[in-house]
């Protein structure tokens, strides 16, 4: 894999709700370690002491059940709240020591965000809910219209533009909601639990269609869910936050692999491991053989879920290969046997 | 209270303790305070602060000599006249007498007022814009009604005032209410002023009104302004709290501004409840302008006024009647206004030409000036002829002669029962009382209920009725808000629980109690005065009239929220339905309850002080002498006296009603 930059990076974000939360953290520098004195000073830690770093292009998921401060999280690295102590780099700048014009300018420019409920204003159109982005900017009129008809056609409501928001199912809302997020071309993407709103089916169709979007125009994501499955379907790398700390940073096969914590075993623990892990995950080192013996080739990075029907026939192992064609390893039915045993 | 819940709850028992003390040292102070402290049982007059003194001196000063520098205060409110009377001139030309040159007599009319059919199309066009052709029927019938019974004069200039009113107490309330959401210090100091201005009554506003601007219209609007615009500053502020934090959330990710947020992301998502706002200004400006007569607002009230003082039951009814049907016809188009969803999308409207796009305003404006053109050659067109008119006035004239010769005995003989039986003895009882345990009983009240704050809130606001003097008309006060509150509810709950449990009958009682309510105080005191001449039960019976409808709605309210799971519960469990209603409905629905009884006393308040229109001797007659003698300090302080009863009884019942919804888990 090719080394990339970092977009976003906290460094030992705080948020503490209450009186005196500053000069608490300055007099607790321990804070992080004893979580019990937080209580005891009638403070409520949202955010943790959480360390994350968010590289360009990926998909980056924090996951928490209701409560674990993901969206007060989300909100910090916004500045939308304003976290207690520690940095946030946004392409190399701490974004809380930018002024008050400056926020709103990289805000205007660098940053889009999708809503839980999506957040559309009732009495404008589709089109005019696309474009406010660009109107609040001062856009001209007739250039902020192109650029939302441009973006209203990406996510499928090309037509629908007269409409009003309550004229609107769920999921059109939401793709509204997203298309508006796009109209500045923002650098950076947030979506705040976008899809939990939406009946499952819906739900699920809307994951692909963040997909396909994220396909065409590779912008780094924050991700915010409260639901493992969606985040290990979307997510290229998942934190795991529990009561204002992340537990676990990785690749979702990491956390089902190698729990760091038993919160997060607990979690991994109904995941179809099938899903989840990948053939080179799995794959034995190399037995050796000629690459002729092998019943056939499979790619490292494809799921076991997806190659499983091969196997069924197959009495020989199948070799490996990386994205370059080199031979890394090999895989037998019996090991895959063990995974789905497992569940 | 059962044994059992004594035996596990102690902190009651020490409840029931201090109750019983309070009332055991309150009743020994009322049986022998008269020799041991007399003091105590009267208040001695040399002890009575003479603040409408210094009320009065204080308003002389700002009037004579206060200046602020650059301007007086005299030419502030000649300046704020001078704002108002511009605009009304206008809109009393459009709608009344036309636009006029030149001064008095010698004024000559350079242009007609609108047509009376003119203005009729307006109304049906407004009512199909906003809603149907139902309305449309509705308020033009209601319009045409006007012209027909002859009442339109008076019904423009009313309606000259509101026009004028409503937009300033909207923008007023609107611009209250943002600085207070922007701004949590000036939330902090416009909240008592709110509570104060929606509790003071509205006579002793009119005094230093009246003082301050005149006897005149401009008064009036000015005094309705006042009166109009704390419920729109109240309904702003939670409007824009209700916002979605995450519509905020998106203003600042967009990048707005904070003017862009306030007008482009807070103001129109709060606009469905700003829209109920709206509506209550208008129906509380009508109200006012009714009212506001007293101080020269003319129009309708200043005719049910007159009639009521020429006791010309006929003609007062007939106006009467009028604002009613005023009321009813900007009531229904105002809540449609509010109610009204954006258009359907459409691609096709952005190329229609102008006077399409703008359909009914082509249409209004086509029949102003048809009508106007015709009207210059045919006088009926311009104004409805008066010997078209139909009056009814005979006919209301009638009807009370009707009741009164066939029925007389009858009132009289239930008048004298209850006033002999009831109202006589209670108000002995309570003049009665020593003013210090009263006292003495609202503070541990108000500890019992809400703690130290509420109790010295309680005495300190009750202090004041004594030490100024009022006490005595306090308690004559209380006494008529009290026996009227205690039959309003014996009345509006049984009807509130009736109605909650069978949906036709509510449908109709809602539509009874909708219309009651929009009907401005003043109406109620036809009908009374008519049937039951003056005096305290004729008070008595148009502040029950006046204060039913929140009795019943609270109740119905309550019962009909009560969560249907546990109904089901209680049904499973083989109740009756007595059974239900009593263990269940009732019990989860007190709190809701309390809260339509502390509505019932603060509409009863407002009433009781209009009444003394009727001749009662309570604080409100002390605000009418002050208005009719113009004397500022007398007015407001009695002004005061009567809102202090109102929070005293609204934070007590509030804070009941919170213990109650604590208990039972319903917060």
């Amino acid at each position: 894999m090719t080394e990339t930059r970092s977009k976003l990076i906290c460094r030992s974000v705080w948020k503490l709700f209450g009186r005196d939360a500053e000069a608490f953290l300055r007099d607790h520098p321990d804070a992080a370690s004893a979580p019990e004195r937080i209580a005891e000073a009638g403070l409520i830690g949202a955010v943790r002491a959480v360390d994350l770093e968010v590289r360009e292009g990926e998909i980056f998921v924090i996951m928490g059940l209701s409560g674990s401060g993901k969206s007060t999280l989300v909100r910090c690295m916004s500045r939308l709240i304003e976290p207690t102590a520690g940095e946030i780099l946004f392409d190399g700048q701490d974004l809380l020591k930018a002024s008050v014009k400056e926020m709103i300018d990289i805000r205007r420019h660098r940053m889009g965000m999708v809503f839980q409920h999506f957040a559309l204003l009732p009495h404008l159109t589709v089109l005019g809910n696309v474009a406010f982005p660009l109107e609040v900017q001062g856009a001209p009129r007739g250039e902020r219209e192109r650029r939302a008809r441009e973006i209203i056609e990406l996510v499928g409501l090309g037509g629908r533009e007269g409409y009003y928001p309550r004229e609107l199912s769920g999921g059109q809302q939401q793709r509204v909601g997203i298309a508006r997020s796009l109209a500045v071309e923002p650098e950076l993407w947030f979506l705040d639990e976008p899809f939990s709103a939406l009946d499952p089916l819906i739900r699920r169709e809307m994951q692909d269609e963040f997909l396909r979007l994220q396909q065409m125009l590779k912008k780094t994501i924050v991700f915010i869910t409260h639901d493992f499955d969606e985040a290990i379907r979307l997510a290229d790398r998942i934190a795991i936050m529990k009561d204002g700390a992340v537990d676990q940073i990785g690749a979702p096969e990491d956390l089902v692999v190698r729990p760091a914590t038993p919160y997060v075993a607990e979690f991994t623990r109904d995941v179809s491991r099938a899903k989840v892990l990948s053939v080179g995950s799995v794959m034995k080192p190399l037995n050796s053989q000629a690459r002729g013996d092998y019943a056939g080739e499979l790619t490292a990075n494809q799921k076991i879920a997806q190659i499983a029907p091969l196997l069924r026939a197959a009495r020989r192992p199948f070799a490996v290969i990386d994205a370059e064609g080199g031979l890394i390893g090999e895989l037998a039915r019996d090991d895959v046997i063990d995974i789905l045993m497992e569940g | 209270m059962s044994r059992a819940s004594i035996a596990l709850a102690p902190w009651r028992h020490s409840s029931v303790l201090v109750w019983a003390a309070a009332f055991a040292l309150a009743y020994m102070l009322w049986i022998w305070g008269g020799e041991v402290a007399p003091w105590a049982m009267k208040y001695p007059r040399a002890w009575i602060v003479p603040l409408k003194f210094w009320i009065s001196d204080g308003m002389s000063w700002l009037i004579e000599d206060a200046t602020f520098g650059l301007f007086t205060f005299t030419e502030l409110t000649r300046g704020i006249s001078w704002l108002i009377e511009r605009p009304y001139r206008l809109a009393l030309g459009l709608l009344s007498h036309g636009l006029l040159q030149g001064q008095g007599s010698d004024a000559v009319q350079i242009l007609p007022p609108l047509t009376w059919i003119a203005i009729v199309a307006i109304v049906v066009a407004l009512g199909r814009f906003t809603k149907d052709w139902a309305l449309a029927a509705l308020a033009g019938g209601c319009f045409a009604y006007l012209a027909i019974f002859g009442q339109w004069d008076g019904a423009m200039v009313t309606l000259a005032s509101i026009l004028i009113a409503v937009p300033f107490g909207i923008a007023g309330g609107l611009f209250a209410g943002l600085a207070s959401y922007r701004w949590r210090t000036i939330e902090r100091l416009i909240r008592p002023v709110l509570d104060l201005m929606q509790t003071v009554p509205v006579f002793a506003y009119l005094v230093p009104i009246l003082f301050l601007f005149g006897f005149g219209p401009v008064s009036a609007i000015i005094a309705t302004i006042v009166y109009a615009m704390p419920p729109m500053v109240r309904i702003t502020i939670m409007a824009l709290r209700g916002v979605p934090g995450e519509m905020v959330d998106l203003g600042n990710m967009v990048g707005c501004s904070r003017r862009q947020m306030t007008w482009k992301v807070l103001v129109p998502s709060a606009m469905p409840g700003l829209m109920v706002g709206v509506n209550q200004v208008i129906m509380l400006s009508l109200n006012m302008v009714i009212i506001a007569s007293m101080i020269g607002a003319g129009g309708l009230g200043f005719e049910v006024l007159a009639s009521l003082r020429r006791l010309d039951i006929g003609s007062g009814i007939e106006s009467g009647v009028a604002i009613v049907v005023l009321a009813i016809a900007l009531d229904r188009l105002s809540q449609a206004l509010a109610n009204k969803n954006p258009p359907e999308h459409s691609e096709a409207e952005a190329r229609l030409p102008l006077w399409r796009r703008y359909a009914y305003t082509s249409v209004c404006l086509a029949i102003v000036f048809a009508t106007g053109l015709v009207g210059l050659a045919a006088g009926w067109v311009q104004s409805y002829p008066e010997a078209w008119a139909v009056t009814t006035g005979s006919l209301g004239e009638n009807l009370v002669r009707w009741i009164n010769v066939n029925y007389f005995d009858q009132l009289e003989a239930v008048k004298t029962a209850v006033l002999l039986n009831v109202l006589i003895p209670f108000k002995r009882f309570l003049l009665g009382l020593p003013w210090i345990a009263v006292v003495a009983l609202l503070a541990v009240a108000g500890w019992r209920l809400g703690g130290w704050r509420l109790a010295l809130l309680c005495a300190v606001l009750s202090l004041f009725n004594v030490t100024v003097g009022l006490w005595a008309k306090s308690m004559i006060t209380v006494y008529l808000c009290g026996i009227s509150v205690v039959f309003a509810a014996l009345i509006g709950i049984p009807i509130g629980i009736l109605a909650a449990e069978r949906e036709r009958l509510w449908g109709f009682v809602k539509v009874v109690i909708d219309t009651l309510q929009t009907l401005p105080s003043f109406v109620y005191l036809m009908p009374v005065v008519m049937l039951f001449r003056v005096g305290d039960f004729a008070a008595m019976i148009a502040v029950i009239a006046y204060a039913l409808a929140p009795a019943i709605r609270y109740t119905a309210h309550g019962i009909r929220q009560v969560d249907p799971h546990l109904i089901e519960a209680g049904i499973v469990s083989g109740c009756t339905r007595f059974q239900i209603l009593t263990k269940i409905k009732l019990k989860l629905a007190l709190p809701e309850i309390m809260l339509g009884i502390n509505q019932t006393i603060m509409l009863a308040l407002s009433m009781l002080v209009i009444t003394a229109l009727v001749g009662t001797r309570d604080l409100g007659q002390e605000v009418y002498i002050a208005l009719t003698k113009a004397d500022t300090g007398r007015g407001i302080t009695a002004g005061l006296c009567v809102a202090f009863i109102a929070i005293i009884a609204d934070r007590l019942i509030t804070a009941g009603a919170q213990r109650a919804k604590a208990r039972l888990g319903l917060e």
